[in-house]
């Protein structure tokens, strides 16, 4: 029986926990808080909760002020409004400065399903990886969630944490250690290496039981930090099993793909396929049809997986 | 009138320079309007338009107003200077220059590689500025976030926003304005500086704002109107805005782009262009 986990859920009471640890940590959000559950928050510290109401723009330049001030900042809204809404406040007021705020955003990625390609946040990964400073993180289940928020309040600078609507498969166990910027071999193997982030940690490792019962040895790599990124895992993957996937749950450009490719074209190239959204959007649907129709899938990995094998 | 011997006891040790008489504070606006012009001549660029229109306001701030401490940049207690209107830093350097935050000389390194005098200013490297900025319509909201970090502490400090008339045009603005007033942030003050043009012509053509005053009433701000080139009215606004509890104030500054230099006053040309050499000593003829 698979467990499954809600990361915003995760997120919500580490906040909570580390607001009695820290009395500097301020949280902001834009009208959403029952949905990013930065409510739980709000309830037990309605004095360092600010609902900025349905201003993006202005919770982000509130949040800079407050950084500026000493504060440790936690905005949260969702994916798509987090990234497209307020991109120009996010270089101007955070990465340039380089303040110590916390962009923690929910329902990325097209698993938001039925409201349409509106709240479909497929670009957000590519916006912050390409800010200069930004730390970006796509935690896999909700127990990585939660060490990462605890990581990411602990550590100076501006972030992105994207976390899910839905409930995720639990791919960790609770005594789980997340270390930022290091990539976790989830599982070993010698033939190919598939690397995933979010969502697609859970199918990655389907996906590899799947193909070992055809004979194929996959390694899978959870690469949980985008931004920097673990250069070193990628080409001894690249170096000991000679084919890469990657799947994420993202446009083809700028995501995890683009970045793992160009790390690996450098020190060491090797055949390479990508499991993503290409370069379309999504309709409504459920996730799970949204998913399927994208081959976002643990078929859609062997695929991969096996096509790269045969340009070996 | 303002009260301008009323020392804090944490500001007693700053020099009396800070502190100075009506007189002198004209005398510093136009020895700041020098250093603008001769700054942006250096560089071969940027924007004298908008830093001549801001000249009263600033000195009246830097040399009168704020409790700061320029041998203690990152003082706590501080009351904070936000200049929203990025393209006016040359204004802002003069007057942290001339407070001593850095030396004066170093103002000829204007917009130059490796200065710490960027063509828009950048919080963290130079010292007394509190916000990046060059993307307009951005300060406002920083500045909400500086007023609650000092209302969570419970420190006094105040906290000062520069903006522009051409940036109100930035929805972001009316975001923040919106903001301020739910907060009842009284520890706020805008300052709004109406010259009244923008770079391609005047804002009541490209889009009018009027009437003004009575969008920042109608937002929930107590409002003051004044000539933002009367440092006595300047004075008594920023003293009345102080005085003002329960929610933020907005003093709406008339001012003439370009003041204090007859050729670029109201000329929109010197929006974005440096003076010529020969245009540069004209000018500062006119500002002996």
């Amino acid at each position: 029986m698979i467990v499954e986990a809600s990361t915003r859920e995760a997120f919500g009471k580490a906040l909570v926990e580390l607001g009695r640890l820290n009395s500097d940590i301020v949280v902001l959000d834009a009208d959403l808080s029952p949905s990013t559950m930065t409510s739980f928050f709000a309830h037990d510290f309605p004095d360092r909760f600010f609902n900025c109401g349905i201003q993006e723009q202005n919770m982000i330049g509130i949040a800079a002020g407050l950084a500026a001030s000493g504060k440790t900042v936690f905005a949260s809204t969702f994916a798509i409004f987090a990234s497209c809404r307020c991109f120009d406040q996010l270089r101007l007021c955070l990465s340039q400065p380089g303040l110590n705020v916390k962009v923690v955003a929910t329902h990325g990625g097209i698993t938001v399903g039925e409201d349409g390609r509106s709240h479909h946040a497929v670009e957000d990964l590519a916006l912050y990886c390409a800010l200069p400073g930004f730390t970006v993180i796509v935690p896999a289940d909700a127990v990585e969630a939660t060490e990462a928020i605890r990581t990411v309040a602990s550590t100076y600078g501006p972030f992105y944490v994207r976390l899910s609507r839905a409930k995720t498969p639990l791919v960790y166990p609770e005594n789980y250690s997340f270390t930022l910027a290091r990539a976790v071999v989830m599982r070993r193997g010698g033939d190919a290496t598939i690397i995933a982030s979010g969502i697609m940690v859970a199918k990655a490792l389907d996906a590899a039981d799947s193909l070992a019962r055809q004979d194929i040895d996959c390694r899978v790599i959870n690469m949980h930090t985008l931004k920097p990124l673990d250069k070193a895992a990628i080409v001894k993957a690249a170096s000991e099993t000679g084919a890469i996937v990657v799947a994420e749950e993202h446009l083809a450009q700028g995501g995890l793909g683009s970045r793992v490719a160009q790390a690996a074209a450098k020190e060491k190239p090797v055949p390479m396929e990508f499991v993503n959204l290409g370069d379309s959007y999504a309709s409504s649907g459920t996730a799970e049809q949204l998913l399927e129709r994208a081959g976002l899938t643990t078929r859609g990995i062997e695929r991969a997986v096996k096509t790269a094998l045969g340009r070996k | 009138m303002p009260d301008h011997n009323e020392v804090s006891p944490k500001s007693a040790s700053i020099s009396s320079k800070l502190n100075l008489s009506t007189a002198e504070l004209k005398e510093m606006a136009r020895r700041l309007r020098r250093h603008v012009i001769t700054m942006i001549t250096t560089a071969g660029s940027g924007h004298p338009g908008g830093s001549l229109s801001a000249a009263d306001i600033v000195a009246a701030l830097y040399f009168r107003v704020l409790r700061h401490d320029p041998g203690n940049p990152q003082w706590q207690d501080r009351d904070r200077f936000i200049l929203s209107k990025g393209h006016a830093a040359p204004i802002l350097y003069a007057a942290l220059a001339e407070a001593g935050y850095f030396p004066v000389a170093e103002l000829a390194t204007l917009r130059k590689l490796d200065s710490r005098l960027q063509g828009h200013a950048e919080a963290g490297l130079t010292p007394g500025v509190e916000m990046s900025s060059g993307s307009l319509g951005m300060g406002l909201s920083f500045a909400i976030g500086v007023a609650l970090a000092a209302r969570l502490d419970s420190r006094i400090c105040r906290t000062y926003a520069l903006l522009s008339d051409g940036e109100c045009e930035e929805g972001q603005t009316w975001e923040a304005a919106l903001s301020a007033a739910h907060l009842k942030l009284d520890s706020l003050t805008a300052i709004v500086d109406c010259n009244g043009m923008q770079l391609s012509g005047w804002t009541r053509d490209i889009m009018n704002l009027e009437p003004f005053v009575r969008k920042w009433q109608a937002f929930g701000w107590h409002t003051i109107d004044i000539d933002g080139h009367d440092l006595n009215q300047i004075l008594s606004a920023l003293q009345k805005a102080k005085k003002t509890k329960g929610r933020p104030s907005v003093i709406v500054a008339r001012t003439i782009k370009g003041k204090g230099v007859s050729f670029m006053e109201n000329n929109v040309t010197f929006h974005g262009k440096a003076p010529t050499q020969v245009e540069a000593e004209r000018a500062l003829k006119e500002l002996e």
